[in-house]
């Protein structure tokens, strides 16, 4: 008796290895922020194409779409994402601090593990009947500017550092004349949102603003999503270069024995074809090889003039930081 | 069980179902609410005030409060308005608005906030005719105060009406025979009694409004400082990785809605022992 | 603080009396109505006349996107699960408080209401305090490979808690009205426990139970702000229709999110629709 208990044992567990071995499908779930929805959506078919093709699995990508603070939070939670494709890398080190992806993530990937760049534009409404040419233009009186808010969203934090940025490379400029530059132009801010698409909304559904600071991605989706008839873009003389990393969530991937399709993944977005995905969806590629409609910016990274993201968290995004002293929020 | 000696009481099952009922509202309601209080239990009390009183702290409260307070009172005047009308004069399709009313109750707020931002904002069929008269609603705090307008409509009707509907013929008509107008009347006879459930569908008016989200965040700004109410705040808190100050804040509003619950019980308790 | 019913009136006075002027009655009629119009008919035409702005294909090729229909069936689940638990709570609680008298009723009535008037995303929160990986339960459930929090259990528990009263808070007035003189009679005739409440409660608590059903079920499939707190928002998986709406909205498809937001508009619709014949039962119910 006994031994016909273990051998059915023994037949199960050899079914069940064999069926784990052949039928090899494969979740994965990709967290990211707001803007990337329909980048991914290609690149996660393209990616199930190659991984079918390469090793016979099936993938499957599911993919989380919001703020890239609440993202991170979320993973951190214990939402279950295999990889995390964020807005910035300050959300991504949070995850990190809590010990889910190991120290150093950041160099596993070519380019800060960014594989594609962004930088921040402006959206006017056609004709750009204020004029709007460059980031002076902003906190000019009369002009309404929609953006979302840094504390919760990552499009948001890259818009206020290009400002700030702008302000200090005018001749004379400071750490105080950016924060009167900065403060004054979000005197000319209604509305703010949580996240870069509740922006877009409410400038292009809502008709609020008359200039809206967004993704170059985002604004060019914009236009093509709601006609180019009724806005157009204007590339300021300096911004940014936004880079969004993405990475492996270690503990995850381990766990759930994903982390070789995750990592291929991930350096599918490094290839020709993830390249040109992003190249399409108005992401500046890093391979310059791959062409790109962009136009050419003068563009400056977080370190070169903020030393990197947690400095520029902490003195400008914490609490009583100086994004709370120029809204009044924190104590004088 | 000697709970209920007043009378005798042959009915069977207090016990069982007395104790499912604690056991369901343990589970459900109270050990996952103490998770709150618990992990704000672990604030200095220094921690936890700079937590809840911070100046953007205190601006949300305004805000939330003020606005509930103000849609509240919109709803007081004009739900009592609309109760009358429903009980007092007949008119085409009546029973269909009277549906109509607890619509607010049926609609999700997420739903509720996008239409409303729809009709209010400045290309809406509403806001369209409001804007060039200078008057923003979406995206302002007139915004929050159009939505907790909105939610809380129905508690005041619906607990307004029924005492209309039973408000006795016969002291009206003592009025009037005694030469009073029908203003008087109202004013003097019949506005008092109808005082208790107005207030008791005002507190509840408020307390809802005090709690809503879904429906606000879209047409609200979300300014901080201007327009920002406290559930906003909760959410950006935790968004930041502010685990403790959102715990903090969400034991202030706990603290806040237990309170306003108790007024409202003995405000219904009042104005059941006054239609008696 | 229950929703506020009208289970306890009795029918509208028969025909009225003294009443105002003409002219005084007509004004005060408009304004009613169109603060109503303002407030409530205008909304909901907007759901609809945005809805079907491209025409009924568009509209119907948006509800048939595979999202959705996930959406669409993660929140039957929902409903299908947090209704029938509150029911049964909803009538025990009733017949334990409203048969009985003790000490701490109002307190207990009071701690049932606390679901309604506590925030959305209060409710959502306190499910991440306690099954975070950061929280109570969030080292156990990691150690044992429980997903709770960000899959469909998170969804189904924060559903629950923000439905908690409504049927308790239906039911409790209706039973406490009619007292308990008819059980009385049936436990001395020699009926028992049981078949009393068979025989005799529930068919006098029968359009109630319907009443406060319908209610718990459109705020179950409503639920936007607490279910957004513990969902995760991953597509296909944990989102329920009102955060499909959401998604949809936020990806320029605003002819999609409103499409699928009329959805819950019918639900709204039919809810009304339901509630005003329970209601009427009830009143029907309540002569003596």
């Amino acid at each position: 008796m006994k031994k016909i208990i273990t051998s059915f044992t023994t037949l199960a567990l050899a079914v069940s290895t064999t069926v784990a071995a052949f039928a090899a499908d494969v979740t994965l779930l990709n967290v990211s922020y707001d803007p990337t929805r329909e980048l991914y959506t290609d690149v996660n078919k393209s990616f199930a194409t190659y991984w079918k093709g390469k090793t016979g699995d099936k993938v499957t990508i599911k993919q989380s779409h919001g703020g890239s603070g609440k993202q991170a939070r979320a993973v951190i939670d214990g939402l279950e994402a295999d990889v995390v494709t964020l807005a910035l890398a300050y959300d991504i080190d949070a995850i990190a601090e809590k010990g889910l992806i190991k120290p150093g993530w950041q160099k596993e990937l070519p380019k800060n593990s960014s594989p594609y760049t962004s930088t921040i534009v402006f959206l006017v409404r056609k004709g750009n009947p204020k004029k709007i040419k460059n980031w002076d233009d902003l906190i000019k009186p009369g002009v309404s500017v929609i953006t979302p808010n840094p504390k919760t969203s990552g499009g948001a934090r890259w818009n206020y550092l290009a400002a700030w940025a702008f302000a200090k490379h005018q001749p004379g400029g400071n750490d105080a004349t950016a924060k009167e530059f900065v403060s004054k132009l979000f005197k000319n801010v209604p509305v703010l949102d949580s996240g870069a698409r509740g922006s877009t909304n409410t400038f292009v559904q809502r008709g609020l603003g008359d200039v809206l600071l967004a993704w170059e991605n985002e604004a060019f989706l914009a236009i093509n999503e709601l006609g180019p008839d009724k806005f157009e873009i204007v590339t300021p003389s300096e911004s940014i270069l936004a880079e969004p990393p993405v990475t492996v969530i270690d503990k995850v991937a381990d766990k759930r024995g994903t982390r070789k399709v995750a990592e291929e993944y991930l350096k599918f977005l490094y290839t020709d074809e993830g390249q040109k995905l992003a190249a399409k969806h108005y992401y500046r590629p890093i391979n310059t090889k791959i062409p790109t409609k962009l136009a050419k910016v003068k563009l400056y990274t977080i370190d070169q003039a903020f030393g990197g993201w947690q400095k520029a968290q902490k003195t400008h995004f914490s609490d009583g930081g100086i994004f709370d002293q120029i809204t009044g929020a924190a104590k004088k | 069980m000697k709970l209920f000696t007043k009378h005798h009481n042959v009915l069977p099952g207090f016990g069982p179902t007395m104790g499912y009922t604690l056991l369901y509202l343990s589970l459900v309601v109270l050990i996952p609410l103490s998770a709150l209080v618990f992990k704000t239990a672990g604030l200095s009390w220094n921690e936890f005030l700079e937590a809840v009183a911070a100046p953007r702290v205190l601006a949300s409260y305004k805000v939330t409060f003020g606005a509930a307070l103000a849609a509240a009172g919109i709803n007081a005047v004009f739900g009592v308005l609309v109760a009358w009308v429903l009980v007092r004069y007949p008119f085409p399709g009546r029973r269909l608005v009277d549906a109509l009313v607890d619509l607010p109750f049926a609609l999700p707020t997420a739903v509720a906030g996008i239409t409303l931002a729809t009709v209010y904002s400045p290309n809406g069929w509403v806001g369209k005719i409001l804007e060039p008269r200078g008057i923003k609603v979406a995206f302002t705090p007139l915004g929050i105060i159009v939505a907790m307008t909105f939610i809380g409509l129905p508690f005041v009707v619906r607990t307004v009406q029924p005492v209309i509907e039973e408000l006795d013929a016969e002291i009206e008509e003592a009025a009037a025979c005694l030469g009073a107008n029908r203003w008087q009347t109202f004013r003097r006879v019949l506005f008092p009694l109808l005082t208790p459930s107005v207030l008791t569908g005002f507190a509840l008016a408020f307390a809802r409004g005090v709690g809503e989200y879904g429906s606000i965040i879209f047409i609200a700004g979300n300014m901080p400082m201007v327009s920002e109410i406290t559930p906003l705040l909760i959410l950006t808190k935790l968004e930041q990785y502010d685990y403790q100050g959102a715990t903090a804040i969400a034991t202030v509003m706990l603290v806040a809605s237990f309170i306003m619950l108790l007024v409202i019980n003995l405000l219904q308790k009042w104005s059941r022992r006054y239609a008696e | 603080m229950s929703a506020p019913t009208r289970t306890l009136t009795a029918h509208a006075n028969g025909n009225h009396r003294i009443t105002e002027p003409a002219p005084v009655r007509w004004v005060l009629t408009t304004v009613a109505l169109v603060f109503l119009a303002l407030f409530l008919a205008l909304p909901l035409a907007a759901v609809f006349s945005q809805a079907f702005e491209k025409g009924f294909g568009t509209y119907l090729l948006a509800l048939k996107e595979p999202d959705t229909l996930a959406a669409v069936k993660l929140t039957l689940i929902t409903a299908a699960v947090a209704v029938p638990l509150n029911l049964v709570f909803g009538v025990m609680a009733s017949w334990a408080i409203a048969k009985f008298s003790f000490p701490g009723k109002n307190l207990l009535i009071t701690l049932i209401d606390l679901p309604f008037s506590v925030s959305p995303i209060i409710s959502g929160l306190i499910y991440v305090l306690i099954f975070g990986r950061q929280g109570w339960l969030g080292p156990f459930l990691e150690a044992h490979d429980i997903k709770i929090l960000f899959a469909v259990p998170g969804i189904l528990l924060a559903t629950i808690f923000v439905t908690f009263p409504f049927i308790a808070r239906e039911l409790i007035p209706l039973m406490e009205s009619q007292g308990r003189d008819e059980e009385e009679a049936a436990m001395v005739l020699g009926a028992s426990g049981l078949q009393t409440f068979f025989r005799i409660t529930l068919p006098n608590i029968k359009w109630g139970i319907i009443y406060g059903v319908i209610l718990c079920n459109a705020r179950a499939m409503g639920e936007f702000g607490a279910v957004s707190v513990v969902s995760g928002h991953i597509r296909g998986i944990t989102n329920t229709v009102p955060l499909q709406v959401e998604i949809l909205y936020n990806e320029y498809n605003y002819t999609a999110a409103f499409a699928v937001a009329s959805l819950l508009a019918f639900l709204a619709l039919i809810t009304l629709a339901v509630k005003s014949v329970a209601e009427w039962n009830v009143r029907e119910n309540m002569e003596p």
